[in-house]
This record gives structure tokens, sequence and C-alpha cells, in this order.
């Protein structure tokens, strides 16, 4: 694939809401599901124990919730993604949907990972993140956009959001998976290793 | 001069400058671990791609290992984790990789057998699919944990993309008194700085305390950085480092230890080196500390009591509540006193030589308390051998803990290893998190390995300081 067809610059789709800090990525796959050698059939299992959890007391998790199935744009909290450096939590969470996420703040393995993966995660301050819950609790239908060219959020209310430019222009550029450009620069990474006494022996 | 250890390890590294305006960084040293690689093989197959530095690379198998010798013996029981095991023989074989599997007498935990085999070294980068890589930053790397697509990355290239971090310096001054250990300062560290304080930044951890600490001390303490949101923390190497390194297999030998220690020193922080951030703490005036939530920073010290509710902001208070429903505490009881189930000593975090050590030596002429079931886990081979040649793992069993192989154990819900429904565990592991020990409403309580056999011994959580009379 060419670095041109890999351009992300907006993503749309309904939102899912999911409060909470510190969600960590125990909870959004549980370690049993990482006895694995590919990622299929994760999405199925993104946060299954909570989900159960919530059920045995009669509630009900936006995951599992049929006003938000279908939705591409989660909506978190505070530290979302902490913990392990599965790749396994977002590849459920984009099995199951999710292109795009937006919270008050991310894991720095977890936002590097879901860059990888091509999921743009932006920030809000926690006023605007209380405000977009609230916009998406209460019309679960409504589209939403998520424009990384103009760093806004558009639905039933428009808000600014941020994203570091370091991976705004990974994603704006089609490179937000490195491979093929880390492939390009082979002779200069033998050139900085030959240097390094303890990649060449040479002390 | 004036520049800091994580600016002069990682402009060594630098290889280009990517269109996305991050660093294409090479890593020095790749652990590989089954969880996290079997698709980062599969993409370089699909790609056609071979490993481009093979001996960059070593691989073991942690996390899905029985630790029953029983349980041991192939095909395993759990055919999910006997095709993980036979995934990672298959790739490493095929890619040329070194691999440490049981039996090999190097395997273990990816970040206990990395030292002990002197693949770890000051100055180094290195980088692991697991977030507690941030282990080997104890002697003076750039050590971090990584996604499976940058595992793919580094097989491929040996490089990764990166952004610079900024780097905060923690200094913990005095005199640690007895009873507290490498734990409870990293404990202390993340309660006072928040499970996502350390977002964005290098932790560079300094001060008495810490020149003071032991190599595997130095582990304990950068093992839980990425516990407080910093996927790197760091040591300056010294003398103890050098003397640690020593011999190993895998360290410089003959007339290159000379120069490879001069080297060492010259990528420590220079005296006058600029931090963005700087914090102390008193170490001197700590004591043990406990987890009583969900993350790593709910944690108080042993005669404490858990917070209340009302001395939260509004916005911290439904994560207070979350925890401690999920606990089933009351805000503000004791923690001192709180039954246990299960004791589990060992992980990644305390499963080395001198943590089995100073257990056995506090837990000799007691007994585990009616109906707690206590496991002693070695975090690999080697301090396997080691603990049985001090003959450790007599005082352990007399005292009716069991001694187990190595792995990753109830550290995580991988292996045979796992709690059962509402079980509270005393865990010397770093993740409290729900469910994190396999039963989805398990509850663990983190401490110190001297606390965990003290728990032990009293079947509830007490201070260890009393109970084996340390002062
Ligand atoms: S001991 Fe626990 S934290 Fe350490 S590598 Fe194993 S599972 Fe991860």
């Amino acid at each position: 694939m060419t670095a041109d067809s890999l351009i992300i610059t907006s993503v749309s789709g309904r939102g899912i809401p999911l409060r909470g800090n510190d969600i960590d990525t125990d909870r959004i796959i549980p370690a049993r599901y990482l006895r694995c050698v590919t990622f299929d059939g994760l999405g199925e299992h993104a946060f299954e124990d909570d989900r159960r959890g919530l059920k045995a007391k009669n509630q009900i998790h936006s995951f599992e919730n049929p006003d938000f199935q279908g939705a591409s744009i989660l909506f978190v909290d505070k530290n979302f993604g902490c913990g392990s450096s599965r790749e396994h939590a977002p590849q459920a969470l984009m099995r199951w949907g999710i292109k795009a996420i937006l919270g008050v703040s991310f894991a720095e393995i977890f936002f590097g990972n879901c860059v990888s993966l091509g999921i743009p995660c932006v920030t809000v301050d926690e006023a605007t993140a209380q405000k977009l819950f609230q916009a998406v609790e209460s019309n679960p239908s409504a589209n939403w956009t998520l424009d990384l060219n103009t760093l806004q959020i558009s639905g039933t209310i428009n808000e600014t959001v941020i994203m570091p430019a370091g991976p705004q222009s990974q994603f704006q550029s089609g490179q937000w998976n490195p491979m093929n450009e880390l492939l390009s620069h082979l002779p200069e990474v033998d050139e900085v290793a030959a240097h390094l006494p303890y990649v060449s022996g040479r002390w | 001069m004036k520049q800091n250890l994580y600016n002069k390890v990682f402009d060594r590294h630098v290889v280009s400058r990517l269109s996305s305006g991050q660093y294409q960084v090479l890593i020095g040293l790749h652990l590989v671990h089954e969880v996290t690689s079997p698709q980062a093989f599969a993409l370089l197959r699909e790609r056609r791609l071979k490993v481009r530095f093979p001996n960059r690379s070593f691989a073991t198998v942690d996390h899905i290992i029985p630790t029953d010798s029983k349980e041991r013996h192939r095909p395993l029981q759990d055919s999910l984790a006997e095709e993980m095991l036979q995934a990672i023989e298959k790739n490493t074989k095929d890619f040329g990789v070194s691999y440490f599997g049981p039996e090999s007498g190097k395997q273990g935990i990816v970040h206990v057998i990395g030292p002990e085999l002197g693949l770890t070294q000051p100055g180094m980068t290195i980088a692991c699919g697991d977030s507690h890589t941030s282990t080997h930053g104890a002697f003076g790397s750039l050590a971090f944990g990584i996604g499976t697509s940058q595992v793919a990355d580094i097989l491929a290239t040996q490089t990764m993309s990166l952004g610079r971090l900024k780097v905060r310096k923690i200094q913990v001054d005095g005199k640690l008194s007895p009873g507290v250990y490498a734990k409870d300062v990293i404990l202390a560290i993340i309660r006072k700085l928040g499970v996502n304080g350390g977002v964005g930044y290098a932790y560079e951890y300094c001060g008495e305390v810490i020149s003071n600490f032991s190599m595997e001390e130095r582990m304990t303490l950068c093992n839980m950085s990425i516990e407080g949101g910093a996927r790197i923390g760091y040591v300056n190497p010294d003398e103890t480092t050098f003397e640690y390194l020593k011999g190993r297999p895998y360290s410089p030998q003959g007339a290159d230890w000379d120069k490879a220690v001069e080297y060492w020193r010259s990528i420590a922080s220079d005296a006058d080196a600029t931090f963005d951030d700087v914090v102390t703490l008193d170490g001197s005036s700590l004591a043990p500390h406990v987890t009583w939530g969900i993350t790593p920073g709910q944690s108080v010290a042993v005669d404490e009591n858990i917070p209340t509710v009302a001395s939260f902001s509004e916005s911290e208070k439904p994560l207070i509540r979350e925890a401690l429903e999920y606990m089933d505490l009351q805000d503000g009881q004791k923690i001192e006193g709180l039954p246990v189930n299960v004791v589990f000593i060992g992980s990644c975090t305390n499963g080395r030589i001198s943590d089995f050590q100073e257990a056995a030596r506090v837990v000799k002429g007691h007994k585990v308390a009616p109906g707690v079931k206590a496991l002693v886990v070695p975090g690999s081979e080697a301090v396997d051998k080691a603990a049985k040649a001090l003959g450790l793992h007599e005082v352990f069993r007399e005292a009716g803990f069991e001694w187990r192989e190595p792995g990753c154990s109830m550290c995580l819900a991988m292996n045979p290893d796992k709690l059962k429904g509402r079980e509270i565990c005393a865990s010397t592991s770093n993740r409290n998190f729900k469910g994190r020990q396999g039963s989805p409403a398990g509850r663990t309580l983190l401490m110190s390995p001297i606390m965990a056999a003290a728990a032990a011994v009293t079947g509830k959580v007490s201070d260890a300081r009393k109970v084996f009379g340390l002062k």
C-alpha cells in the first residue's frame, strides 16, 4: 500500500461514551485472551469482565448497550489505556469497530500503539470531555466527525481537540505505521550501529 | 556538559528524522517473549523480511509457563499456551534469534534474565513488548515497553519511531529505616505523583537512598516507573552497577571491560545536568506501603488508614468509590488487620535472589497462617538455582510456602496460577488492577516481600516491623 492510501485526515461515525479514569489495558482485554498467536477475534472480548461485572449489578456497559453498537468514535476520561503494553488492547477496540478515541489523557504506550494501528487519539480538557459525554449519551444516534486537519470534533456540538504535531503529521501523511520509512534508512542504521561499541563489539 | 543521561544516550542512537518529525532510533537490545511477538514474526513472514540484527534480540518464555513442575512437561495441558510456546520456539529458530527455553538454565522472566545474563548494560537502548521493560533502566539504559507493531519494526530494522521525552529528576534523600525497601519507595513515589504523573517523562532516580541501593533494589524501583505513567525510569551507572556486571556471561570481558566502564561513566548525567522537573522525597520518613485500591497509586503506609472519599477532588471521587466498592473496603478504615487468602512472592518486581533472602530471613521459625495459600516463585532458573544453593527453598517449605518453578505466575492471569472468586492476595507484583490476578473479582494488595511474608504468617495485612521485630 502506498502512503497516500493510508492518509487519515478525518474519522466519522457514531460515538460511544466510556466514563472513568485510569481504565487499564487488563480491563480493555483481560489477560486470558492474550493466549493467542493472532489478533483475530479479540473484538468480541473487549471489556469482557467489566461488561459481566456491570450485568451482575443490573447495569449495562457501553460496549454492551444496543444504543452504541456500530459506533466508531470512543469518548473516554483520564489516563485511558494505562498498564500493560499489550497491543491486544487497541487491537480489540479496533476489531470491535473503534476508529478514533477522544479523551482527557492517554497512557503513553497505548497512545503509541494506537498510532501504529491508524487509530488517532486526541485530547480535550475535563470540562469539554464532560460536555461531550453528555452530548453523546443524550443522543446516541448522532453522527460525529473528527477532523485531524482542523483538530475539531463536530456532532451535536463542536469542540477543538488537541493532538501533538508529530502524530498529527503521521496521520496526515499516511506514515502512521513507520515500517516502510524505517526500512528505507537501513544504510544509516548500519552506520549508527558501527559507532555504538556494544553493538559493533569494538569498545 | 550539562547533559543528562537520557539525552546523551538518545542522541547516540538517532538514525534519522522521520517525515512525521519523530526520530528513528536504533534499539541496541531487543528482548522478546511469547505473548507480544507471534504477530510480529507473522508480519515479517508476510512481508518476506528477515530479522536485521538477529544477534541483538533474545527471547524467553515467561507469561504462560506453568510454575508447578508437574505441569511443565510437554505438550502443556493448556493447548493455547502450548501453541504459543511452539510459536516462539519456531519463530526464534526460523529467524536465527537466541531463545532461552525451560531447562536451558537461562529461562525466566525477561526482566530478570536480561540483567543476570549481563545482556542489560549502561548506555543501551532496550525495548521489549512488555511495559515493565523500564526495569532495565536500573543500569543506566533507556529501556521501555513497546507494542507488537514496534516489535515488528525492531525485528525488521533494529529501529523504531520515537519522540523525545522530558526528564524528571526524582531525588530520594536520607536513609531508609529497617523494614522499608525499594518497593515502598516506588509505591510512595507513585502515590505522590499519581499513576499518570509520569506521562511524557523519563524518570531519573537519584539521591542517597538510590545510591545506597543494590542493583536488585534499583531494578524493583525502575520496574514500577510505568505504574507512575513514566515509560522510562533510570539510575545513573556507578561502582555498584559495574560490580554487578563484572563477569556475567554477556558482559564485556578482558581488555574490553575497562574500556566499557569508561564508556559507561561517560554516558552518566553530568554533575550540572539540567532537567525539566525535579522532585524530592525524604526516604528517612518512609514506612512500609500497601495498596488498598485498584491502581498502584492507591496506597497507604501500613500504619495509616485508607483515605476518605471526602479528601479527594470531585473528579477523583468516582474512581475512589469504585475502588472501595471493588475491594469491599470502607473509607477511613485501617488497612492493618485486613485478612488475606493468598500470598504471592515473585514477579519481575520482586522475584530476585535478594528478595527471597530477605523474606527467608524473617520467615525462618514462623508458619504460614492456617487457610492461607502462599506461593514463592523465583524469577528465573538462575534465581531458583542460587536460592536452592542457599537452602532458601527449604526455609520457605518448612514454613508452609510452596516453592515453584520460574515464571510470571500469579502476577497475571495467563498461566494456571490464579486467584479464585473474591480472594484477597498479598502480592509482591506490580499491578493491582481489577481482575489482574486471574479472577474477575479477585483483589490484590501490593507490598514488599517482607510485608508479604508478614501477611503470610499472620493471615492478614500486618506491619512486618512489628511481626519480625525489625528495628
Ligand atoms: S512478572 Fe508480571 S509484570 Fe513482570 S513480565 Fe511477568 S506478567 Fe509482566
